[in-house]
């Protein structure tokens, strides 16, 4: 009954738009949309990744999975606006192309391999303690201390978080490996 | 800024609604300057031309804010009688030897300048052979460019000042000889500025600052890359103090940074020659402990004379109880520095078989970083390779479809790099915290979770750590007695974070609070003030000291700023303690007041006896304008009550560098390396101290009047658009983004397409000594040709984003330019070259090697083209050294 | 009923939410007020719609137009920004548009000579006419007015007729090959009834989009107008803004600076359907007569 009242001619002949061209056109999906950031699980924090500006986020969650990012209006440096990549972050963090797998190429290989994660982080571990063996030096030709290999360099950190650039600047310095930079100077 | 900052731009529209003057100075014609009051095209590495006629005009026409200048900077400092000028010896500053300069020369008069800690060159001479046991007396060396970050070099002793600036020798009157010569006719002969827009923009500028006004500089990579780069910073100083534009509301020189964390990247760094902090990494050298290494610092005026506490807090918060003042504290764990260990240099390194393994991680340098080719033979030479990214970029690939492999130059058979991809966590799947480009810490928090085997760089370098630490513990006994001693620094690292959820992911929050610093009894510190020598506290970066004060994560404030006033200091938090505007104690007259009531920032509270404003202030709050340090004092007590400058050994800004630069006390216009034009100012050419690597796959061109220039007519500049991300690995790969820029193209002017028979919309290639690229052809009139003089000069723009995975392809701009360098902080020159375009597309395979060894052979390219220090055809006789024909040798 | 059923196709219309049916007490009308003096060109607002409104990429094409590279608005692209590069001649401040430079032949002006260059940037959109001829021929009921003034499409409605394609004066509204549906801005229907400001809204870095209450736009548009006169930017005009216009003024309407053909605008757009009454009432005489000649002709056979 109530399908059938919801009939547009119907509504249109009964109601108060007789030409069929608001009320009455509406659909029962066009009634009972929401916006989807309406129903999120979670609105979480965040900091856009591309430039510096730093511009605040709001990450909509539902079901584990982000369904939208906005930019945070209480933000006093960006007052919730964000630039066509700020824009974009939605698709950024859910894009198909994204990896999700560990892709390994063999010296000479030709083609990707599968390799499990817990394998490639052992394989990289062994080759980061025989490579600085291999390559330690202790001190320089006048007996200066080096303590380090040069064995080991890393590219890398402007794009990460401080946390992330503090352990390996950490561990590369514990390990004795100097040549680590960032797109900072390059 | 409207490009490549878009969001960051709507505060330049807010201050041009409320009638601000927005000039912009570009080679280009970008939306920036759509926006703009003036745009003012320039030539491409020409700034300090520019900027020194902006100083001359200042200088000349007595506009400078000379209580400011006299009072704060070191324009009354009197320099030695042995300083000679670039004005003296035709290009050259006093002390240039060898492709170095000796800074000897550079001092102030009755005082002397010490490199800092770690400065292995000049160890003796700074300590003699007995190390720092005598203070007095120490010889003033050259700064290194490997030296202290943050803080300027140290001086002791008093220098004569006057503060008239009459002085012949004063800082403030050799400035004033130094930019005589750059006139606004000269600004438009180097420039290829209109004299006229010259003098409106200095106009416009001179008459908004001052007491009652500020203006602001806003700069990116524009001003950076360049073999003079650091010196495009210092020339705006310049200009930006002597006006009085520094420390006060609306001022500043302000980086416009391109990456989320790039600034954090700087402070915590992922950097070869810096601890966290901006402290140094060691030098090699026979005498080197931790008291020499921070002696240098520690006797000084200022916050840096407290290096010893942040560095010893860093290392308990390193190797916690294992550090202790029996042992340095572990200081000698930290392995030592031999020069130059920057990036090209490691790869040229990788190239010629020195490095075997690679970490690359956000980062796509395979076609990102300038002389793509190089930085792909070192990944090609590598026995290891790591590549942590969210796609499958260039860098993971380049043994697969690179551009070698795709022209048959070589193949995966013949490529022995082990490669590993390990797909990244995105900024949603992962907490922790960006520095901005206010140096402001905002924290995200973790959304999602990461898919399969995607990982947050957090989890990857903390579960690398357990697992190397664990493999080296369990083989402790089968390893020898020197092996055993260098695991200690690896199994006695304090590296035990809490890990939540099924993937085990370390607890950000732990890391950012050992980052903030712990007391003896385990609580967190609340300010760097209160870090110690003793041992007594931990503390992993102490600039970051407070952003877990009271245990609270600061970095994770959002208080809205609708709700806060203007500064909103309570929404995420700035190092060093919250202020939001350094060295804001100059937006104070010497005697405490606001300069005036328009521009109130902080000021001295007579009754509370306290400084207080808007802001945290700059400066110890309780010590009043009239403070005088007694005659022993120290470190920050050493500072005088109205010397703002407090990381300054002497309190002041420096408008002339005593030390601390290699290639010069002031900025000086030089040619870019490759430019088509000789130098109009002097017969040195290009920057003589600039860092140079001639191999066989980084030609130089010819340059200036050297035979063979001209095969290269073009100047090129490389720029950003707003449409995608750096090298692209962010942007590339996604459909909204890519489709409103999808193609490398090039843009020129009407003139240069009439002249090369370029279409709109066509390809062309652009060709420099390195590589051949092609491009879809823009002709546009925002490129506009300029002239120099007698000299039409013709420029043409490329945008950096493209490489050939992702859904937008192209070549990369990269591929052209050369490796030569700044020598103070090792950045390349990507915003100044030349090149010459032809239409159509780029050639494949052999025939465009022929091509390219044609261009080299045309222009008579040798292995020392370009490497020439300074000219020999001097054009003023007795004008000082002639060091005609050195070459870096490598 | 309102009693001017004859003009309800075109000419002022002070709310055309109730004329549509909704309750007097129905949310204000609502709309955009694109200020292009601001505009930096940056397509934050294209990228921010396709994101919420989950829209399709629209093809890698480098077209050569100046930084537009969508080329129009279209079923997958409903925010469009428009890049027009001028020359203006020092002497008469005429301005040149340089459709595309390079082609033209070797009348190259020196350096000096070229004058100031101007650099347009516009982001276009539908205009959410007060009279909609997308909607007055849509024989399905797919596009509707909203209750806040706005035109709003129904895609599990339409049926992919394509009449609403030619009906619209802008030439805004299209069909989606892959899908085979009428597309075009909703003004984020889903996201105002959450009190949301529409995606591109939220987005735009410098408010060159500006969003709101129509007569609140409106207003604010005439002042920012006044402003940017006494600045001496005389070229700076509305446009659409004006409820006698020929679609009755339109729900998303802009500040410009120069004539509208230049960003691609039609000068004078008159809503399609404008003489559909008139025409209808002869359609209707007509049918009548047909009907009685059909009724007279089985009247005749069943004789």
């Amino acid at each position: 009954m109530r399908e059938w009242l919801r009939w547009p001619v119907l509504r249109q002949i009964t109601g108060e738009d007789p030409l069929g061209r608001g009320r009455a056109a509406r659909s029962r999906r066009t009634d009972t949309e929401r916006a989807r950031t309406a129903e999120s699980d979670a609105v979480v924090g965040s900091v856009c990744p591309y430039c510096a500006v730093g511009c605040a986020q709001r990450v909509y969650v539902r079901d584990g999975a982000v369904t939208q990012i906005e930019g945070d209006p209480d933000s006093p440096v960006s007052r919730g606006r964000l630039c066509p990549k700020g824009a974009a972050s939605r698709s950024l963090v859910t894009s198909p192309s994204r990896e999700s797998r560990v892709r390994y190429r063999r010296p000479y290989g030709t083609e990707w391999e599968d390799l499990d994660l817990d394998t490639a982080l052992d394989m990289i571990a062994e080759r980061v303690i025989r490579t600085r063996d291999e390559t330690w030096e202790s001190t320089d030709e006048n007996g200066a201390a080096l303590n380090r290999t040069m064995g080991v360099a890393s590219l890398g950190g402007a794009t990460l978080d401080n946390e992330e650039n503090y352990l390996m600047k950490k561990l590369y310095t514990a390990l004795g490996a100097i040549q680590i930079e960032n797109q900072a100077r390059i | 800024m409207a490009e490549a900052h878009p969001v960051g731009f709507q505060w330049v529209m807010e201050a041009k609604r409320r009638g601000a003057h927005i000039i912009h100075v570009d080679p280009r014609f970008t939306r920036t300057s759509a926006l703009a009051d003036t745009f003012v095209p320039l030539r491409a590495g020409s700034d300090i031309a520019f900027l020194g006629g902006l100083i001359n005009h200042v200088l000349t026409g007595g506009h400078y804010f000379h209580e400011y200048v006299a009072a704060y900077t070191n324009a009354p400092m009197i320099v030695g009688e042995e300083f000679l000028d670039t004005e003296d010896l035709d290009g050259l500053f006093s002390g240039f030897a060898e492709g170095h300069y000796d800074a000897t020369t550079w001092h102030y008069e009755g005082s002397r300048v010490n490199a800092s800690a770690g400065e292995r060159d000049h160890w003796d001479e700074l300590f003699g052979p007995g190390g720092p046991e005598s203070p007095s007396g120490w010889e003033p060396p050259a700064g290194g460019p490997e030296r202290a970050g943050s803080g300027g070099p140290v001086y002791r002793g008093t220098p004569e000042l006057d503060p008239t600036l009459r002085h012949p020798r004063c800082v403030f009157q050799i400035l004033k000889r130094h930019f005589a010569r750059y006139t606004p006719e000269f600004v438009e002969r180097a420039c290829g500025v209109d004299r006229h827009r010259f003098r409106q923009v200095a106009e416009a500028l001179v008459a908004n600052s001052g007491r009652e006004r500020t203006s602001a500089f806003a700069y990116a990579v524009g001003w950076t890359h360049h073999t003079v780069g650091a010196q495009y910073i210092r020339a705006a100083s310049i200009l930006q103090l002597l006006l009085g534009n520094i420390g006060r509301p609306g001022g500043g020189i302000l980086a416009l940074r391109g990456h989320a964390s790039i600034q954090g990247s700087t402070d915590i760094p992922t950097l070869f020659d810096l601890l966290p902090g901006y402290i140094p990494m060691p030098q090699a050298h026979p005498h080197l402990d931790l008291d020499s290494f921070v002696a240098a610092d520690s006797a000084a005026k200022g916050y840096w004379a407290n290096m010893r506490s942040y560095l010893v807090s860093l290392l308990k918060a390193w190797w916690g109880e294992h550090a202790v003042a029996d042992n340095d504290f572990c200081f000698d764990r930290l392995p030592r520095l031999t020069g130059d260990h920057g990036n090209f240099h490691t790869v040229m390194d990788q190239i010629d078989g020195k490095v075997r393994g690679y970490f690359v991680v956000g980062e796509n340098p395979a076609v990102g970083t300038a002389n793509s080719r190089q930085q792909r033979m070192g990944l090609a030479s590598l026995d290891w390779l790591v590549v942590r990214d969210l796609n499958l970029i260039e860098t993971a690939t380049f043994w697969k479809d690179g551009p070698e492999v795709v022209d048959g130059e070589t193949g995966p058979e013949r490529i022995g790099t082990e490669v590993f991809f390990l797909p990244a966590a995105a900024h949603t799947e992962k907490d922790g915290t960006f520095t901005n480009t206010q140096r402001m810490l905002q924290w995200h928090h973790k959304a999602v979770e990461p898919v399969g085997d995607q990982r947050s760089d957090l989890w990857f370098y903390y579960h690398l750590g357990v697992r190397i630490r664990a493999k080296l513990a369990a083989r402790q006994h089968h390893r020898g007695p020197r092996q055993r001693r260098r695991d200690r620094a690896v199994l006695e690292l304090t590296w035990n974070y809490p890990t939540e959820g099924e993937i085990a992911e370390p607890s950000a929050a732990a890391v950012l609070r050992e980052i903030n610093g712990v007391d003896e009894a385990g609580n967190a510190l609340s300010a760097y003030t209160q870090l110690r020598s003793d041992g007594s506290t931990r503390c992993g970066c102490w600039i970051y000291c407070g952003v877990y004060a009271g245990e609270v994560n600061r970095a994770a404030r959002r208080r809205p700023g609708q709700e806060q006033s203007w500064v909103a200091p309570e929404w995420g938090w700035a190092w060093p303690a919250n202020r939001r505007l350094l060295y804001n104690r100059a937006s104070a007259d010497p005697r405490g007041n606001p300069w005036s009531t328009h521009k109130a920032y902080v000021w001295w509270d007579p009754e509370r006896r306290r400084w207080t404003g808007h802001d945290v202030p700059d400066f110890d709050a309780a010590t009043p304008p009239d403070h005088e340090p007694g005659p022993d004092a120290v470190g920050p007590e050493a500072l005088r009550g109205d010397e703002p400058f407090v990381m300054q050994s002497d309190g002041r800004a420096w408008l002339y560098a005593p030390t601390g630069m290699v290639d010069g006390p002031l900025p000086t216009h030089y040619e870019p390396q490759e430019s088509p034009l000789s130098n109009p100012l002097h017969r040195v050419q290009r920057n003589p101290a600039r860092q140079l690597y001639p191999r066989p796959e980084n030609p130089y061109q010819p340059s200036g009047a050297e035979p063979g220039s001209e095969v290269f007519p073009y100047v090129f500049t490389t720029f950003r658009l707003t449409e995608h991300h750096t090298a692209g690995g962010m942007s590339r790969w996604l459909p909204h983004l890519s489709e409103l820029a999808p193609a490398m193209f090039v843009e020129v002017s009407p003139e240069v397409a009439e002249q090369r028979g370029l279409v709109h919309g066509q390809w062309a290639t652009v060709v420099t000594a390195r590589a051949a690229i092609e491009a879809r052809v823009l002709v546009t009139p925002r490129m506009r040709p300029l002239r120099l003089g007698g000299t039409v000069l013709h420029q043409i723009g490329l945008p950096w984003h493209w490489g050939p995975n992702g859904l937008s392809t192209g070549d990369a701009a990269n591929e052209l330019i050369g490796v030569a360098l700044d020598p103070n902080v090792h950045i390349m020159e990507t915003k100044a070259g030349t090149c010459d375009i032809l239409a159509g597309r780029r050639p494949r395979g052999r025939q465009l090697h022929r091509l390219l060894a044609d261009y080299r052979r045309r222009a008579g390219i040798t292995d020392l083209t370009g490497t020439t220090r300074v000219e020999d055809t001097a054009r003023s006789e007795g004008s000082g050294e002639d060091e005609g024909g050195e070459h870096d040798e490598r | 009923m309102s009693d001017d059923a004859l003009n309800r196709l075109s000419g002022p219309l002070a709310d055309p939410s109730r004329e549509a049916g909704y309750p007097a007490q129905h949310p204000p009308r609502v709309g955009f007020f694109t200020d292009t003096s601001v505009c930096i060109g940056c397509k934050a607002c294209e990228v921010a719609c396709k994101e919420w409104n989950l829209l399709p990429e629209d093809g890698l094409e480098l077209t050569g137009m100046s930084y537009d590279n969508t080329g129009g608005l279209g079923a997958s692209t409903w925010r469009h920004v428009a890049f027009v590069e001028q020359r203006i001649d020092p002497a008469s401040r005429a301005r040149v548009d340089l459709g595309m430079p390079g082609m033209g032949g070797s009348t190259v002006p020196e350096a000096e000579e070229s004058g100031e260059l101007r650099w347009l940037m516009s982001s276009d959109v539908c205009k959410h006419c007060t009279h909609a001829a997308c909607l007055d021929v849509c024989p399905t009921g797919a596009l509707f007015r909203s209750e806040h003034g706005t035109v709003v499409v129904q895609d599990e409605v339409c049926n992919g007729c394509g009449y609403c394609v030619p009906a619209c004066p802008y030439g805004v509204i299209d069909v989606r090959p892959s899908d085979g549906g009428a597309f075009k801005c909703t003004l984020c229907q889903d996201r105002l009834g959450e009190g949301l400001a529409p995606a591109c809204a939220t987005a735009c870095p410098t408010e060159s989009i500006q969003y709101g209450p129509l007569e609140e736009l409106r207003q604010r548009a005439q002042h920012r107008l006044e402003q940017l006169h006494e600045q001496g930017i005389s070229e700076a005009r509305l446009y659409g803004h004006e409820p006698d216009d020929g679609v009755g003024g339109d729900g998303a309407f802009f500040l410009l600076l120069d004539e509208p053909e230049v960003y691609g605008l039609p000068p004078d757009p008159v809503v399609t359907t404008r003489d559909l009454p008139t025409m209808a009432l002869c359609a209707a005489g007509a049918a009548v007569a047909a009907a009685a000649a059909v009724v007279g002709c089985f009247w005749g056979g069943g004789r």
